[in-house]
């Protein structure tokens, strides 16, 4: 009979194999849902993760990735910093979405004036948006005890409904005949959020996405806060001894998390998007949860973990409308990922063994 | 605005039918809970009882058989959390989030082919007489069976957990998951059990929105309602009673703000929709300062060490 035997140490060897055990696990059940949605399973398969990168038409796909993967790593770092410490925001979406209108709003203030500050100031405004919204369960937890996970996550229709009312009102363009949604910034070149290498898909948010990384690298490894913060999610009672304040960490988790979803949010509006409107929110705030278990909750791992994220979605997109695949089955297989995850995690803590039981 | 458009008692009964389903998706995650299992995919496994139930009521033409098949639906998925959570000993939390994101992509790819259908209908239960009765006749009769069976569920809940040996070994297992392997009971078997009920009862929750209170299929249709019944249990203190009681509660603040959309009230609509997660939050809040109601091994992981 199978049984798991914990170990002393996590191994290290099994710590790296297990995210490539899992995407293995999922391409091929992956491939088995394709099948069974009557697609070629290999055709698609190559469509999504090959056509992208290698393909006839790679120099089209090649930037989108960066612009996908960009807001995916973002907010995926930040949440990492709070998973590592057992603070569970998961309302990352909600923040993006405030992030976008507090920034997209300050830019349209100063609409048509132009200047240089323009757009640094709505990258303050975005930052500000997301780390106000998290500052809502960080407080609420840290003065109450309330859940955060509950509260993060009802803040996320909150926010949803907050965009709907802004894109409907406050920040509707006077000058769209009536439809709903802001001004399009990608008209407005003060606060247009233009790529840095024209053509290559490097906008302001993927540089910033890369600096995120790492200074989350160098905060996990090389500095006390990062210590604490780990120190806190594998022993919290130890934690407390050394001198933790887990309130402050709270604050600290919560904040930066909310902080690098509402600057995704105001790269994402002020660039590809372009403009605030009722469903400008797609999910990546969810979609960086997978991204940050991919990725281990280490700021290198969420970097590559955030390239493949951003490859399923554009090859999704592709195989949507070659093969017609579901947009939904892409949906699937991405949860699928995670789940994998999970179930192979095990084998960095536990060691399998085969027979029947050991004397104690 | 016309607030003499609202009938109170038309509310009371529309109150009923929006609190069914965060009340059986609440009851069975109780249940989970105090087994000491934190199951965060109970939107998944509603929206994913939804489809199922929606579907198998389109095919069958039976309502009842989609109610049947959203049970095993949700109990399906949930399995899946339990394989997880129980076997592979992986994080609750994360488990419970990647079957959410599972559920809803499952769902809408499981109703691609049903959207813009209308489902069959649910008989209400009309008793010739009780039901005509002035007031208390449309509130406390003629609702459809599942009003009814929520109901019942809370009380044998209640009865379950408070008279039954099977319900003293449950809390003991979400106590102290230690303590009652000790003294032999199969704490990973109780637990997957608890997991499934609550699976089977959230499943039941969303396809009552789709069969009865919407009626029909949209990808997301649960809109939160799984996580506004997972505050429901904090709400509740864990006591199968004040589940109800919460339920109500927040199916009237639903539908209050829903007749106020209507009557035209001068907030705009995006703010009145907004009100119940607020709500929710204010109340978790409130119940927050409680602390000591909470299952004591809930969301910890159990490993019997030989």
């Amino acid at each position: 009979m199978l049984r798991l035997e914990k170990r002393r140490q996590p191994s290290r060897g099994w710590a790296w194999a297990t995210p490539l055990l899992a995407v293995l696990a999922t391409l091929v059940f992956g491939g088995l849902l394709f099948a069974a949605l009557g697609k070629d399973p290999l055709v698609a398969l190559q469509t999504i993760f090959y056509d992208p990168l290698l393909g006839e038409h790679a120099f089209f796909y090649r930037p989108q990735l960066l612009v996908k993967a960009a807001p995916l790593i973002l907010i995926a770092t930040g949440l990492s910093l709070g998973f590592r410490a057992g603070i569970w925001n998961i309302g990352a979406e909600g923040q993006y979405i405030i992030g976008a209108i507090c920034g997209a709003g300050c830019g349209l203030a100063f609409y048509p004036m132009e200047g240089w500050f323009i757009f640094p100031l709505m990258v303050i405004c975005g930052a500000l948006g997301g780390f106000l919204w998290a500052m809502i369960p960080a407080l609420l937890k840290v003065r109450f005890g309330t859940n955060e996970i509950l509260v993060s996550l009802m803040l996320v229709y909150v926010a949803e409904q907050l965009l709907a009312s802004v894109s409907l009102g406050l920040l509707k363009n006077p000058q769209g005949f009536g439809f709903p949604g802001s001004r399009n910034l990608q008209q407005y070149d003060s606060a247009h959020n233009a790529e840095i290498f024209a053509g290559t898909g490097m906008h302001w948010g993927v540089a910033t996405a890369l600096i995120a990384v790492i200074f989350g690298y160098i905060l996990l490894n090389r500095h006390l806060l990062g210590f604490h913060i780990r120190l806190t999610g594998e022993a919290p009672r130890a934690a407390r001894f050394a001198g933790v304040i887990p309130a402050r960490l709270v604050v600290f988790c919560l904040g930066v998390g909310g902080a690098l979803a509402g600057l995704a949010g105001l790269f994402e509006v002020s660039g590809p998007a372009g403009q605030v409107s009722i469903d400008f929110n797609a999910g990546y705030g969810f979609t960086a949860i997978i991204v940050a278990f991919l990725g281990r909750l280490h700021p290198v791992g969420i970097l590559l973990a955030g390239l493949l994220m951003a490859l399923t979605y554009i090859g999704g997109e592709i195989a949507q409308s070659t093969l017609g695949l579901p947009a939904a089955a892409i949906q699937v297989f991405q949860g699928m990922l995670l789940f994998f995850l999970l179930a192979v995690d095990v084998l960095t803590n536990y060691r399998l063994r085969f027979g029947g039981r050991v004397k104690a | 605005m016309d607030l003499s458009a609202i009938n109170p008692v038309l509310l009371i009964a529309s109150l009923m039918v929006a609190a069914t389903p965060i009340l059986l998706a609440g009851i069975g995650e109780l249940v989970t809970e105090r087994a000491g299992v934190l199951n965060l995919g109970v939107e998944g496994m509603m929206i994913t009882g939804a489809i199922c139930g929606f579907a198998a009521a389109v095919i069958t033409g039976s309502p009842l058989l989609g109610f049947v098949a959203a049970a095993l639906g949700g109990a399906m998925l949930s399995l899946l959390f339990a394989f997880l959570t129980q076997y592979a000993l992986a994080n609750q939390v994360a488990s419970g989030l990647a079957l959410t994101l599972f559920g809803l992509g499952l769902s809408a790819l499981l109703g691609q082919g049903y959207v813009g259908i209308k489902p069959p209908a649910t008989p209400r239960i009309d008793i010739p007489f009780l039901t005509d009765l002035p007031v208390v006749g449309r509130i406390l009769f003629g609702h459809d069976l599942m009003v009814y069976f929520g109901i019942a569920l809370v009380a044998a809940v209640w009865a379950f957990l408070r008279y039954s040996r099977a319900g003293l070994i449950l809390r003991a297992v979400g106590e102290s998951h230690d303590a009652a392997h000790a003294l032999g009971y199969k704490v990973r078997r109780v637990r997957v059990l608890a997991i499934m009920f609550g699976g089977a009862c959230a499943g039941l929750g969303g396809a009552y929105v789709s069969l009865i209170r919407v009626p029909q299929w949209t990808e997301g249709m649960t809109a939160g309602a799984g996580w506004i019944a997972l505050a429901l249990v904090v709400f509740a203190s864990w006591k199968p009673w004040r589940v109800l009681l919460g339920a109500y509660l927040f199916g009237g603040v639903t539908v209050l703000q829903l007749n106020l959309q209507a009557a035209g009230l001068a907030i705009p609509v995006e703010y009145l929709s907004m009100s119940p997660y607020l709500i929710t939050i204010l109340v978790l809040v409130i119940m927050s300062a409680d602390k000591s109601r909470a299952p004591a091994a809930l969301g910890r992981i159990f490993h019997a060490a030989q």
